[in-house]
């Protein structure tokens, strides 16, 4: 086993309303498990189980309620700025600076890096050939389709070289064709680079051809299954696999704690 | 463009029709009740003919500018400030509102009473008067910050001077710039009273004297300055909207 590279202990994550009072529900719900350097994991679960809460707490955009998350032994949330340049996240919705290009765009997480402009450029506009946007250089957001949007704030995560790539449903707004020439380019660039990633997906197949392991989570994020899609070497026990990871997902198996 | 065009031009012929409803009331009433144009003309153009007319309009700019820009400053201070604190917002609320609810005229009273310079009172006027809808929208403009945008922007863990230059002042920028449009147009209304606390140039000065020599056509001719400054000030804002937010989606079919 490769040494742990993120550790989450018994995380739980509720979130304040406007006074700054604790909703009673949770979000995260007593979450533990670890990803070691250079694995890839894939994060399935149903809509709202917390898949998205947990990313924050990873990347250090929430701090947790109680228990512990550990990136290289930090704390994300404490040791903010340590992190610079070490994760870099796909969010479920594009998040493109409306008043930037698409060049410009993908050249930000370099331009807040310091990297001198005219070497930030060239390799934002690496990026953008590479996911297909050739002559999209100079379009704003707003011009720009869903997926090629997407595929812009893939550039934007992929460009910054972090070792830790959080996607959370990088692939979903794409059509098949270019879904399948972006998995396989993402998972290249991850192999390739040793990098350390968790993608979330509501694809159970997507999870299965790209992930290494994969956790299911139940609603308050909770893991229910963990499976290893390589020890399911014919057609037949990946499709038990699948059916495993349906049940689990689908299941009302809850916390016996929770009220 | 065209379409931009098409709307000079209505503007034009709303104007053209308003000076010759004007015109045609010139010939049924006698002139110190409605002066005919050429007579405001006139008057208008003597303004433009002396150094110390001009200087009389410039005054009047530079104090609606001066008061803008320190409304701005103060707007800004009290704007973050509500902002980032709960009870500064819970404080600075009321007394803002109630200031609103204040005219310009009492303003004028107290300024005389409390200060003894007359360029001071009239700043003081413009920027207590001008503060609140400052404040108001820059907060506005500061609330509307993208949640989404700004976490997006942490996750590369920028410094608080780069979040300022790439998220901040690009949302906030087009609420200030709607501000100070709507802030000129109070102020260009406000200035004129405030000249009234014993100025002697400017355009309120101006007027006074008009009025006192049963003057309207020099009368008309100084409002004319007045408003002809405001919508030429504004026309330039506009045009540096349009630049600043060419980024901007346009719908094909208007609102
Ligand atoms: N800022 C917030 N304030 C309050 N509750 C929140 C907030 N963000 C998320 N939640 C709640 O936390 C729970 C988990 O949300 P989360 O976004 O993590 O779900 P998700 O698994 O990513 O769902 P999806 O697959 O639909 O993206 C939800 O019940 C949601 O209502
Ligand atoms: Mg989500």
């Amino acid at each position: 086993m490769r040494a742990p590279i993120i550790r989450f202990e018994n995380v739980c994550k509720r979130f304040s309303d406007k006074e700054g009072r604790e909703l009673a529900a949770y979000a995260v719900k007593d979450l533990s498990f670890d990803v070691a350097g250079g694995e890839l994991v894939a994060v399935v679960g149903r809509t709202g189980c917390g898949k998205s809460t947990m990313f924050n707490l990873l990347a250090g955009l929430l701090e947790p309620s109680s228990g512990l998350v550990r990136v290289y032994g930090r704390d994300p949330f404490r040791d903010f700025d340590w992190f610079r340049g070490k994760i870099a996240v796909v969010f479920q919705s594009d998040r493109l600076l409306p008043w930037r290009t698409a060049l410009h765009n993908v050249a930000y997480g370099l331009e807040l890096n310091h990297m001198e402009e005219r070497e930030r450029l060239g390799l934002a506009r690496d990026w953008l050939r590479r996911l297909g946007l050739e002559g999209y250089e100079d379009a704003y957001p707003h011009a720009l389709s869903g997926g090629m949007r997407q595929r812009v704030s893939i550039a934007r995560a992929f460009a910054v070289n972090a070792q830790i790539l959080l996607c959370d449903e990088p692939f979903s707004s794409l059509d098949e064709l270019t879904g399948a020439k972006l998995r396989a380019e993402f998972v290249r660039l991850v192999r390739e680079n040793r990098k350390t990633s968790i993608f979330i997906t509501h694809s159970i197949d997507e999870a299965l051809t790209l992930g290494e392991r994969i956790l299911v989570f139940q609603p308050p994020a909770f893991i229910v299954l963990e499976v290893r899609p390589e020890e399911a070497a014919t057609e037949a026990t990946r499709a038990a696999m699948k059916d495993a990871i349906l049940s689990a997902m689908t299941s009302e198996v809850r916390d016996p704690a929770a009220s | 463009m065209l379409r931009q065009l098409a709307v000079r031009r209505e503007a034009l012929f709303a104007m053209l029709g308003l000076a010759t409803a004007w015109q045609i009331a010139s010939l049924f009433f006698p002139s110190y009740l409605f002066p005919p144009l050429p007579a405001i003309g006139a008057a208008f153009a003597k303004i433009f003919g002396s150094w110390e007319q001009v200087g009389n309009a410039l005054a009047t700019a530079l104090r609606i500018l001066a008061g803008l820009a320190g409304a701005f400053l103060l707007g800004v201070v009290f704007a973050v400030a509500m902002a980032k604190s709960r009870k500064a917002n819970d404080y600075l609320f009321p007394i803002l509102h109630f200031n609103q609810g204040i005219p310009a005229l009492s303003w004028v009273v107290i300024s005389i009473i409390w200060f003894k310079s007359i360029e001071f009172r009239i700043w003081f006027i413009m920027v207590v008067t001008t503060v609140p809808a400052f404040a108001f929208q820059i907060l506005d403009a500061y609330r509307s910050i993208s949640k989404d945008l700004h976490e997006m922007a942490l996750s590369f863990r920028p410094s608080r001077y780069d979040m300022f230059r790439t998220v901040v002042l690009p949302t906030v920028v087009p609420g200030i710039l709607t501000a100070f449009k709507v802030n000129l147009g109070n102020a260009s209304r406000v200035v004129v009273v405030a000249e009234l606390v014993g100025a002697t140039g400017g355009v309120g000065y101006q007027l006074l004297q008009m009025q006192q020599l049963f003057d309207l056509a020099g009368a008309l001719a100084w409002t004319l300055v007045l408003v002809l400054f405001v919508l030429g000030t504004q026309q330039i804002l506009t045009l540096l909207e349009s630049r600043l937010l060419r980024y901007r989606a346009q719908s094909e079919r208007g609102l």
